[in-house]
């Protein structure tokens, strides 16, 4: 998701003398590099120093650039926040925040690294905008929207390398403000976003090698949320399950919300991280399923919940 | 030379309308708005090239945002702000607020929590570097914005930018909210020689000398960020106020306006 995330932010930057990256003492990879060498104005480090990483971000947007702020998810979102909420979305300014590794990503670097909360956090902001590509070929085409679009902020929520291509096969192609469906099914549909959204098309394998048909959404635009087509969603399947690598307030919780508005009568189940601190290292998968988020423990869940 | 004298019948003038206005809510911050009334005055009649609200223009920004009322007052009398707008502060039918609140009439950003000004300054002052433009930009911060982090991540990143076409003003009145700076805050002193570290051309002036406050901002070596300590009186200019901190968000009695306005007339 990085390097893609790189390649298209150099690409737009080539036509685009408006764009400007600000990162907090990491290391640009991939294609930003050489943005840095064919921009070095543009590219600006602050050092270890967020807050103001955040301060100039909004100060370039408001005389007329679009800057993109850069670095680990927790300390573009947490260290700052006030400076996010106040300085970003207070005054509506057209600044991307690039939270890298959103989740749990950076499995091995312990809980200061890890950004379990993003979503519920980013999504209690007023018109802070949310985007969470659940594959290389979302973050590209989200990243050349963000370089464009007029709204406001955005926190645009990576994980770091290596994930695989689940879209771009797709007919339809990824729509801000609206869910997408990237798994065709009759009896069951899971939502989900981001990185685990691989996951989630396992549990569906397995529930169809079940007999149960399972279709796959995704959110990739958390907020504003395509409430209209969630509920959509309620009129087509008996069951919906809601798979997030986020603490308990995010997504399910919405989800939640608006079957409770809608009278859903079917079953739905909400997986995601607990509500703790997570204390145990491994890979990205190992700590997921620690915390009960991989495909067998929810298949099995389902099955049994779903009485099939 | 003519400032001193204009700069006090305007800072007179200012400093009664802020008054008036007192009387109309139950609560504003006198006191603040009153320290750094000559340091505000400057920059928009003096410093400023020329008047504010278009984007070729000089840009200020009020980072200790609860000052606000002597801002208001100077966008009241360019016609930037209406009487009506003033009279309507921090009423449910009014647009203007206890902070200043960006995209209202000449507000160029939002500012009331502390230490936010300084980065948005350096953001703002570094985009016009890029462009190649000859906008200047100036700030007031207060001395407690200078105990938050993100103003010395701010004045660092000024100096690293080599931001020339930014001056800000430290309102050094000696208050916070609570407490006296030198006698709660002693490691806060001195200020001059921090900022003079981070590579910033800095002086040290009385905040309420008008002709000085301009002379030492012009005196500053122009190839880097400079920043004015302006060494003030929290609530200048009304003998009950001066150094008292009630004042720091406190309407008078009517009985106490009357004779507010009594000092500041006989001082002007």
């Amino acid at each position: 998701m990085r390097n893609k995330f790189s390649d298209a932010f150099y690409e737009a930057s080539l036509t685009n003398d408006k764009l400007c990256l600000i990162v907090a003492d990491i290391s640009p990879a991939g294609s930003l590099a050489k943005f840095r060498e064919t921009a070095p104005q543009r590219f600006i480090n602050v050092g270890v120093a967020e807050q103001v990483m955040v301060g100039i971000a909004a100060g370039l947007a408001m005389r007329g650039f679009r800057p993109f702020i850069y670095t680990i998810a927790t300390f573009c979102l947490y260290r700052p926040f006030e400076f996010v909420r106040d300085d970003l979305c207070y005054q509506n300014l057209p600044v991307t925040i690039m939270g890298i590794g959103g989740g749990l990503s950076y499995s091995t670097l312990g809980a200061t690294h890890h950004a379990q909360e993003d979503v519920a956090l980013a999504m209690s902001i007023p018109n802070l905008n949310i985007l969470a590509p659940c594959d290389p070929a979302e973050v590209e085409v989200m990243t050349r929207w963000c370089t464009e679009q007029e709204l406001g902020p955005v926190y645009l929520r990576l994980g770091k390398a290596g994930e695989p291509d689940l879209t771009s096969h797709l007919n339809v192609p990824w729509q801000f403000g609206k869910i997408r469906r990237i798994r065709e099914g009759n009896d069951h549909c899971i939502v989900t976003y981001g990185v685990v959204t691989r996951m989630a098309l396992e549990v569906a394998e397995k529930l169809e090698s079940r007999g149960v048909s399972t279709a796959v959404v995704t959110v990739p635009t958390l907020k504003p949320l395509d409430r209209e087509g969630l509920g959509d969603l309620f009129a087509e399947f008996g069951n919906v399950t809601v798979i997030e690598e986020s603490a308990p307030r995010a997504l399910g919780l919405e989800v939640e919300a608006l079957a409770f508005r809608t009278k859903y009568e079917g079953g739905l189940q909400v997986f995601a991280l607990r509500d703790e601190f997570i204390h145990c290292y491994g890979s990205h998968e190992d700590i997921l399923t620690a915390h009960g988020l991989s495909s067998e423990q929810i298949a099995q869940t389902l099955l049994t919940a779903y009485r099939v | 030379m003519t400032i001193p004298f204009t700069a006090a019948s305007r800072c007179s003038r200012y400093r009664r309308r802020i008054l008036e206005i007192s009387q109309q809510v139950s609560a504003l911050h006198i006191a603040p708005a009153f320290s750094c009334t000559e340091i505000v005055d400057v920059i928009y009649n003096e410093l400023m090239a020329t008047p504010v609200a278009r984007e070729s223009e000089d840009v200020f920004i009020m980072s200790k945002g609860h000052g606000c009322m002597i801002q208001y007052v100077i966008l009241e009398e360019r016609g930037i702000l209406s009487r009506a707008d003033v009279d309507a502060y921090c009423k449910p039918h009014g647009i203007l607020g206890a902070h200043p609140d960006y995209g209202n009439p000449g507000i160029r950003a939002s500012t009331g929590s502390l230490g936010h000004g300084l980065g948005m300054l350096v953001g703002q002052a570094y985009a016009e570097k890029l462009k190649g433009t000859s906008v200047n930009f100036f700030g007031v911060l207060s001395d407690g914005e200078l105990q938050e982090g993100s103003t010395w991540e701010a004045i660092s990143m000024a100096a690293n930018l080599r931001l020339d076409n930014l001056l800000v003003f430290v309102d050094n009145n000696d208050f916070t909210s609570l407490d006296r700076m030198s006698l709660a805050q002693p490691a806060f002193y001195p200020v001059l020689e921090k900022v003079q570290a981070f590579n910033w051309a800095a002086a040290e002036v009385d905040g309420h000398d008008s002709r000085a406050l301009v002379t030492a901002a012009r005196a500053l070596p122009s190839d880097r960020p400079r920043m004015v300590i302006a060494k003030t009186t929290k609530g200048k200019g009304v003998s009950f106020m001066e150094g008292v901190s009630i004042w720091h968000y406190r309407s008078p009695s009517p009985a106490e306006f009357e004779q507010a306005l009594r000092e500041l007339q006989e001082g002007s």
